[in-house]
């Protein structure tokens, strides 16, 4: 890599990040690459298939409309596995806390951490604690992993969408990143957007139970345009959407527009993009309309044969363009 | 959603588009603010419209035309003991000479993202033993809010505050431009939010002096097509300057905001990349107000480095555009930038990257 220093840009989940894990993280740690892009990793245990994954939050503020850091940090593993097709059984949560953070707040975030848990049906088994100096950690990190077991074949995976399918959107984009940039305590102006963070868990299961599903991706970090782009490249395949179709809060569009950012590429972390058999996706989508996380639902696109990796947008004024892999670099520490 | 749609409409962005083709002269406008470029890029116009009408992209987008002996000088001044430098987080990764501001922030500089010089002043009055310094670039549109906070900060007697003012003003800009280059437009379409503050009439020398229509513009893709087509019907043989935003804009501007901004701020020369130092172009703090300026901060700079092959200024002038530039996606990307105008989130070549024009 070119630079010889960390920046936050690095771990802003477009380009750059994926630069860092692709020539100096994963070279060295993993001899498993083909499964590093996915959600979660796949293993094979005797008698079953597991997903396994981990995940570090390090959201700033701790509290936020829709949520706090607790709630994040389960539904997040909580998600990932979800994208793998697996059902999240068990959980581990592993506290970095500051010198000096308050007690009443702990209690506030571990409840709600618990209560996220008991929605999405994982046991919390295990844990760890470590408390640093002032100022060496900003308030509270949280790491959870998460384990849960697969039973769906074929295995869903962001490599398996295929020409023809549909793809489909549980509902608003750019909900959580929008909430966090607006609620810190120096956006000038207050709006009301709530994140749209919440386990997937049941909806997945509802999907899954309902037609047939190929790949999955939560579109978190980098937004909708990542995730995109990371099916048609994992996928070899091209993908064209509607503008009109994706839904994106007033709100949301408003902001975004102040800040010079596109709502394609803002977080979420209560969506799922699903690839789905197109001649099942009208019975998918009513399916998932009935469930909490899934009341607006829609077919936003669809998977084609064209060159592979490509992400075509067809805008709402009827003209077409290309949506590119985000670089990543905005809105630091949202999750 | 009802509000914003009404100017998303496909109907009747076809029938503007058709409208204006079929008008049958080819047009050549330039579009002056770096949040048209965005707009018109995110909703694909240009292919709507081609071949009948060529959008070129104008000096609008602060962080573009932003020097580097003025990048060089904020990087340098954050990297100060006991200062905290407070940007826009577009700031951070433009190049300077040598380095950015989010390198210098990895070797330890206090280098602050915010959303307002008004969260600056706070973490001024927050940190009482750092110089708090507000890096001030934007235009008409950003300065009456770093003004008003200049004013907070005197009337609440905070000592630390600084402002690094770096304001320029697009009306000279775009009259150094029109009289040096022959860009044969036809046409200009005015930023919105710089015009929401000073009105219409400082374009009106535009129609006069160099024969060609103008029309203030909002930025929903049905503003710009509808702006288009304003200018295609005024044609050069009535040209002058139409307000298309008048949800926004009035003649007079925004009286008030100048009053705030020309109570702290004087016209001052300044120097554009791309196009040189402007008379009367940049906006500097008046003498009353010297004791928050960070301009005269003693800070060593680096000597200034071309940067080989990058042609922003050409850019920014509207002479080139940004794929005719031998860099561009390949050794210039936004995840390693040579030039502003492929990082700022209204550069030119950031929008033609991303975008894929
Ligand atoms: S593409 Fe890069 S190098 Fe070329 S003009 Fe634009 S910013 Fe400069």
């Amino acid at each position: 890599m070119k630079d010889n220093l960390i920046k936050i840009s690095h771990g802003g989940g477009g380009l750059i990040m994926h630069r860092l894990l692709n020539e100096e993280i994963i070279p060295v740690l993993s001899d498993r690459a083909q499964t590093v892009l996915e959600d979660a990793a796949v293993l094979d245990a005797p008698g079953a298939k597991l997903a396994f994954t981990t995940d570090s939050y390090v959201v700033n503020p701790l509290f936020f409309p829709g949520g706090d850091i607790g709630k994040l940090a389960i539904c997040g593993t909580v998600n990932d596995l979800s994208m793998r097709g697996a059902k999240p059984l068990w959980i581990s949560v592993g506290l970095i806390i500051e010198e000096g953070f308050s007690i009443a707040d702990l209690r506030k975030i571990l409840k709600s951490a618990k209560k996220a848990a008991e929605e999405a049906g994982v046991a919390i088994v295990a844990g760890d604690t470590k408390v640093v100096e002032r100022g060496k950690a900003d308030g509270l990190f949280i790491n959870t992993s998460g384990v849960g077991v697969i039973r769906e074949e074929p295995l869903i995976s962001v490599a398996k969408a295929k020409p023809g399918d549909a793809l489909i959107i549980n509902g608003t984009i750019g909900d959580h990143g929008i909430a966090i940039v607006t609620y810190r305590e120096t956006f000038p102006f207050k709006v009301s957007v709530e994140s749209d963070c919440a386990p997937l868990s049941s909806l997945v299961e509802t999907m899954l139970a309902s037609g047939e599903v190929h790949a999955l991706r939560d579109p978190t970090r980098g937004g909708l345009a990542s995730a995109l782009n990371e099916i048609a490249d994992a996928s070899k395949c091209s993908i064209e959407i509607w503008e009109e179709s994706i839904p994106v809060r007033d709100e949301v569009r408003g902001i975004c527009e102040v800040l010079g950012l596109d709502p394609l590429g803002v977080a979420n972390e209560g969506k799922v993009l699903a690839a789905v058999k197109s001649e099942d996706a009208e019975e998918i989508v009513s399916k998932m309309r009935s469930q909490k996380y899934g009341s607006d639902s829609c077919v936003i696109g669809k998977v084609l044969e064209g060159p592979p990796g490509e992400v075509r947008l067809a805008t709402s004024i009827g003209s077409r363009r290309i949506l590119t892999m985000p670089s990543g670099e905005q809105l630091p520490r949202i999750c | 959603m009802k509000y914003i749609d009404e100017f998303r409409n496909p109907v009747a962005a076809e029938k503007l588009a058709h409208k204006i083709k079929s008008s049958g002269t080819r047009m050549r406008i330039m579009e002056v603010c770096g949040t048209h470029t965005m707009a018109i890029a995110r909703s694909a116009l240009r292919p709507l419209l081609s071949p009948d009408v060529e959008l070129i992209s104008g000096p609008g987008c602060p962080v573009c035309v932003t020097s580097d002996t003025d990048i060089d000088r904020a990087i340098a001044i954050s990297l100060m003991p006991d200062v905290v430098l407070a940007t826009f987080g577009d700031m951070m990764r433009v190049p300077g000479s040598e380095s950015s501001l989010s390198d210098a922030k990895a070797k330890g500089a206090l280098v602050r993202v915010v959303y307002s010089p008004l969260e600056a002043l706070k973490i001024a009055k927050e940190q009482p033993d750092k110089k708090v310094v507000f890096l001030g670039i934007g235009f008409e549109t950003t300065a009456p809010a770093v003004a008003a906070t200049v004013l907070k900060a005197k009337d609440e007697n905070v000592s630390n505050f600084y402002v690094l003012s770096l304001h320029k003003l697009i009306p000279p800009a775009l009259k150094a431009l029109l009289s040096t280059e022959d860009l044969h437009l036809d046409g200009l379409i005015l930023p919105g939010h710089v015009s929401a503050i000073i009105g219409s009439k400082p374009y009106e020398f535009i129609p006069r002096e160099f024969g060609i229509p103008c029309v203030i513009a909002g930025f929903e893709p049905l503003d710009i097509l509808s702006a288009i087509s304003m200018i295609s019907d005024m044609k050069k043989t009535n040209p002058a300057v139409e307000i298309g935003y008048a949800r926004a804009v009035r003649p007079e501007g925004n009286p008030k905001a100048l009053n705030v901004m020309y109570s702290v701020f004087e016209k001052v020369s300044a120097l554009w990349r791309g196009i040189s130092e402007i008379p009367q172009s940049g906006l500097d703090l008046k003498s009353e107000f010297a004791q928050f300026s960070a301009s005269s901060f003693d800070v060593e700079l680096p000597e200034p480095k071309e940067k080989k092959g990058c042609v922003c200024g050409d850019v920014i002038r509207g002479r080139v555009k940004p794929n005719e530039c031998p860099l561009f996606g390949k050794s210039c990307t936004p995840e390693s930038p040579v030039g502003p105008c492929m990082v700022s989130s209204e550069g030119t070549c950031a929008s033609y990257y991303i975008y894929g024009d």
